[in-house]
């Protein structure tokens, strides 16, 4: 699209159907005409594509120095004075023509296409057809459908050749995995033979097709779309929070729809949130409560397993202290149920072991503490810093809006990495470090390199330095859970020296920031501030405080470990497959004296649970959820909870009734009165304004400009607490020797993988990837397996047999390992890390 | 073969640093490619998409939309009988119905021993010398059912083998981007092209 230079003028003026309108210079008519309330028929045009001109459908007259003449609304960009037509007669036989030829080849099966009902070929060619075809002759005719993908299907007889799913592959996506083939009337959408489409982003193209030649594996056949009912909501298979439309026919989900978000996913979905409303339906879901009685878990009333789970929270507080409860996850509830698990955990109980990632993730006064960037900060920023995971493994949609900001808007990426990532080839650097090393890097990277650093060549961190300017942002998580999260903060620290710099955080869990939010870890109270900061403040709403602050996911899990944890309570969490230290995790649970797990299956983890509270699940109940940016959206509800599943904040009321306390809740929206009252980042983010259209993209916490006053409940407020600052403090990390034979362990996760909730999508549980070792070449030759091949892998917790494969994308001195792969059998690498470790190395010997 | 072989390798580098964009050089890479396996193997497909950092689909797409590149394999000769108007006028479609009869394959189709592929094509610009085919690219006028015949016999027994070169052999990509020519003995050895038998002007070869 044009450029615009600054002596351009901001508005141009043309002549639409006779009436003046206003338009941006350079934009496209098509664009300009809609905005005015003109709709101009469209296949191949799509707001967040490149205009092709492909299939001449928006014909419209311009004029030009001779007059009118028929051209493409989608690829005229409109000029000072243009005149523009788009209902004459000549217009009109332009878009019969048009649809005559696109209908030459096409099957009209309508009555057997998943698009029936909801498609751009029928609607349009029934508002601007001819009505009548004089071709009689033979329509060609293909093998009905193909397959693209394990996802995707494809009706070669009904594509109009409009590019949308082309142009997607390659413009947005970054996989050109299918293209035109042959040409003229032999052309077909396809991919190269035994290549399959396995793009993350493949469902994207069913959503854009204008006609019926692409559907989703999982959907077709499954409902006519005039039967759908549908709501919007979030996704909430990670921290992304890309806008959908949940559509559902008689009580059961059928299909999620992308909903354009401007600032957040731009009408994408990934392929793991798109179909993930499988799991929802599954027949594993938990419908009752459980109670282990002996060996078993056994089906119970909710008053039997709430009343056995008060009396082990209340004798552990009772006997051993507030702190023989703990509490491990939430980050995967909403908002609501966050809030009213922290008000029940710390403000009942008054135990501050309380912990919303399972070690993998990085400590909340971090977190919470930096100064923060929006997504589309992040897209205009001077450059983006990335120390993160792989963001296209972990959060699909913000790689898009990553990939985009670096290929279309040229924003230079700057990666520390111990190993390649999806993103690197956009990358104009990308350094990598040794595990461990991050903060070595992130120092040089702030100060200048001297030498090289911690494997990277002080010339290519000096140049990368070069390109950071004066507002960088910081995409952080953590690059691998074998390298540990003190490594990551003090890398931080460092970089939170740049000047003008701001985070996005790249943490994966939906809610995660949404459970930080809420008070969900140690050390910290809801609204983003501090214990000890919010003291005097939450005394005055809350019955009771923590003393003081308690332990994090891995305190946890040591203590529960040595027996000193009589009753834990998983929210949604399952440490043992989740937790980076496998063995930690399984003493932990076998360990602890008594174990409460609030989820939807039965994971390992929730197997070895005295009592289990089945939990309703996405879009069995509504709420509001927190993404990476902070940014607060709607979740809806449009199916009733399975069995007799609640939220997990009617739980928390309900068990802290039996606890003799009344939480105030009667509703969702009670619950988020409160937040909006107590919490200080919350403070105006009312249901009203988030109800309002106005923010349906959602509204990031804290507000602009000066927060309403806070008014407390009944007695006179305390003073606000201050929010969060993180203290700029470096924990010390001392890094042991890396010994000549050793190679020091990469863990990351990849997108489909061993989790429960993807396990229990039939259709993404298909692409999980049975594990492999990755090293670099010269590794694997130096024990002579320059080919790859089954190799043993050895730490100080355990061995395995494992096929390695040679990988340029590892540097020299490490080994990959994902951490979620499937068919483990042993080979795993949680198996190998220890929790206590800044590092995890290994050694690789032939079997 | 499947990949590209050192050699051929080579020239493709060569290429890619002719053009300021590498994938510019897509075309002639595939001709390299199809010059040495006579059509483009998936493998080699796949070879030219790591070479210029593209999917193969992506080069498939490409090359896909060209009549004169082939992703499936042909005989040891295409033979390309012309139908276009002047063909026509002369007899064009006799030879091709013809041609199919006596090589008992219809148009597109292979013959059994892999020797011929007979493929019906528009205007291979010999309209003077209606009606008119071409052997891998090398260019026959005035060929009525008999001469056909013998044509055939000819490139079955080898006698023709020093004027029709295998099929996908082409001088003028490399002579026209300046590449050394062809090392390998069974490519022609450089821009001569033999004079087409049945007399007429100079052939040159069939494409650019
Ligand atoms: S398959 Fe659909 S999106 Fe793709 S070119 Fe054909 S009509 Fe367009
Ligand atoms: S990127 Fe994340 S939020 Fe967006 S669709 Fe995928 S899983 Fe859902
Ligand atoms: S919408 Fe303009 S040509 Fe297709
Ligand atoms: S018409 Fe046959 S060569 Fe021109």
């Amino acid at each position: 699209m044009a450029e615009q230079t600054e002596n351009k003028p901001d508005t141009v003026t043309i002549t639409l159907d006779g009436k003046r309108v206003t338009a941006k210079p350079g934009e496209m008519l098509i664009a300009a005409a809609e905005r005015a309330g003109v709709y101009i028929p469209r296949f191949c045009y799509h707001p967040r594509m490149r205009p092709v001109g492909m299939c001449r459908m928006c014909l419209v007259e311009v004029k030009g120095p001779r007059g009118f003449g028929l051209a493409p609304a989608c690829f005229i960009p409109t000029s000072e004075g243009q005149e523009v037509v788009t209902t004459s007669p000549t217009v009109k036989k332009a878009q019969d023509g048009v649809l005559e030829f696109l209908l030459v080849n096409h099957p009209l099966d309508c009555p057997v296409c998943d698009k029936g009902g909801e498609c751009p070929l029928q609607d349009q060619t029934v508002a601007f057809g001819p009505g009548e075809t004089r071709f009689v002759e033979e329509k060609r005719h293909w093998a009905k459908p193909i397959a693209l993908s394990d996802l995707v299907y494809l009706d070669r007889e009904r594509c109009i050749q409009c590019d949308r799913c082309t142009r997607f592959a390659d413009e947005v996506a970054g996989d050109p995995l299918i293209e035109f083939v042959g040409r003229g009337d032999s052309i077909e959408v396809n991919t190269f033979p035994d290549q399959p489409f396995s793009s993350y982003f493949s469902g994207n193209t069913v959503q854009l097709c204008p006609v019926g030649a692409l559907l989703a594996r999982p959907y077709r056949f499954k409902a006519r779309p005039w039967d759908l009912e549908q709501v919007e909501s979030t996704c909430t298979m990670c921290s992304v929070g890309c806008r959908i439309a949940v559509q559902s026919s008689s009580n059961e989900l059928t299909r999620y729809l992308g909903v354009d978000s401007e600032p957040v996913n731009h009408g994408w979905l990934c392929d793991q949130g798109r179909f993930s409303y499988q799991y929802v339906n599954s027949d594993e879901r938990i419908s009752s409560p459980l109670v282990r009685k002996g060996d078993e878990l056994v089906e119970c009333s909710w008053g039997e397993a709430l009343a056995a789970t008060a009396k082990a929270l209340e004798s552990a507080k009772a006997v051993h202290g507030p702190g023989a409860v703990a509490v491990l996850g939430g980050a995967r509830l909403a908002n609501e149920d966050a809030y009213a698990w922290a008000k029940l955990a710390k403000g009942v109980l008054g135990t501050d072991n309380v912990d919303a990632q399972l070690g993998d993730g990085l400590p909340a006064e971090l977190v919470l503490g930096l100064p923060r960037a929006t997504i589309d900060e992040a897209c205009a920023a001077s450059a983006i810093v990335l120390l993160a995971p792989d963001i296209k493994e972990e959060l699909p949609v913000l790689y898009l809006r990553l990939r985009e900001a670096a290929v279309d808007k040229g924003v230079p990426l700057v990666e520390l990495t111990p190993q390649s990532t999806g993103l690197s080839r956009y990358a104009k650097a990308s350094l990598s470090y040794r595990p461990g090393e991050a903060a070595l890097l992130a120092k040089a990277l702030v100060d200048g390199a001297t030498g090289d650093v911690a494997g990277s060549k002080a010339a290519a961190v000096n140049g990368a330095r070069a390109l950071l300017g004066d507002n960088p942002v910081v995409v952080l998580g953590r690059p691998s859970v074998a390298e540990s999260a003190a490594s990551i903060t003090a890398a931080a620290a460092a970089l939170a020296g740049l000047p003008g710099v701001r985070f996005l955080p790249a943490l994966r869990r939906a809610n995660v920031m949404g459970a930080l939010d809420m008070g969900l870890a140690p050390g910290i109270l809801p609204g983003r501030v501090s214990l000890d900061a919010g003291r005097d403040w939450f005394s005055s709403v809350w019955t009771t405080l923590p003393t003081g602050a308690g332990l994090d996911a891995a305190g946890i899990l040591s203590a529960a470990a040595e027996g000193r944890i009589q009753a834990l309570v998983l929210l949604g969490a399952d440490p043992a497959a989740d937790f980076p230290d496998r063995q930690l995790a399984r003493q932990a649970l076998a360990g602890a004296g008594f174990v409460v797990a609030v989820d939807a299956f039965l994971t390992e983890s929730s197997r070895q649970a005295d009592v289990v509270l089945p939990a309703a699940a996405f879009a069995e109940r509504h709420g509001t959820t927190t993404n990476i940016e902070g940014r607060i959206t709607s979740l809806g509800q449009k199916i009733v909870p399975n069995g007799v599943s609640w939220p997990d904040w009617m739980i928390a009321v309900e068990l802290a009734a039996r606890l003799g306390t009344e939480l105030g809740f009667e509703t969702v929206e009670q619950v988020w009165d409160e937040v909006e009252r107590v919490a200080p980042s919350h403070a105006g983010i009312t249901c009203a304004l988030l109800a309002d259209r106005r923010f349906r993209d959602g509204v990031t916490a804290p507000l602009g400009a000066a927060p309403p006053a806070i008014t407390g409940t009944g007695s006179a407020p305390a003073p606000r607490p201050a929010l969060l600052a993180f203290s700029g403090e470096a924990p010390a990390v001392s890094l042991p020797p890396l010994d000549a034979y050793s190679l020091r362990l990469v863990s990351r996760r990849t997108l489909y993988g061993n989790g429960t909730l993807v396990q229990h999508a039939p259709g993404l549980a298909a692409l999980a990837k049975s594990p492999c070792a990755r090293a670099n070449p010269s590794d694997l030759d130096r024990l002579g397996m320059g080919k790859g091949g089954q190799v043993r892998v050895r730490s100080n917790r355990a061995n395995f047999l494992i096929d390695a494969e040679p990988d340029p994308g590892v540097p020299r001195g490490s080994l990959s390992l994902a951490f979620n792969s499937v068919d483990l059998e042993g080979s795993d690498a949680g198996a190998l890390i220890d929790a206590d470790a800044v590092v995890t190395d290994v050694r690789v010997e032939t079997p | 073969m499947a990949r590209l072989n050192a050699d051929n390798e080579k020239r493709a580098r060569d290429l890619i640093a002719l053009y300021p964009e590498s994938r510019s050089s897509l075309i002639p890479m595939l001709h390299v490619a199809q010059e040495q396996d006579g059509w483009l193997m998936p493998d080699a497909i796949a070879h030219v998409a790591e070479l210029l950092d593209l999917t193969a689909a992506e080069v498939y797409g490409t090359a896909s939309f060209y009549d004169m590149f082939f992703t499936h394999p042909v005989g040891r000769h295409l033979v390309s009988v012309c139908t276009n108007i002047a063909c026509l006028l002369n007899g064009g479609f006799e030879l091709l119905e013809h041609a199919e009869k006596s090589l008992g394959v219809s148009g597109g189709g292979t013959t059994h021993d892999g020797e011929f592929t007979l493929e019906e094509v528009e205007c291979i610009a010999l309209c003077g010398e209606a009606p008119c085919l071409a052997v891998n690219w090398r260019f026959f006028g005035s060929v009525t059912p008999e001469r056909f015949d013998t044509l055939m016999a000819d490139l079955r027994s080898g006698a023709l083998a020093d004027e029709v070169p295998p099929h996908g052999t082409l001088c003028r990509v490399r002579r026209s981007v300046g590449l050394p020519a062809a090392a390998t003995p069974e490519s022609v050895t450089g821009p001569e092209v033999p004079s087409a038998p049945g007399g007429g002007r100079p052939q040159s070869p069939g494409t650019t």
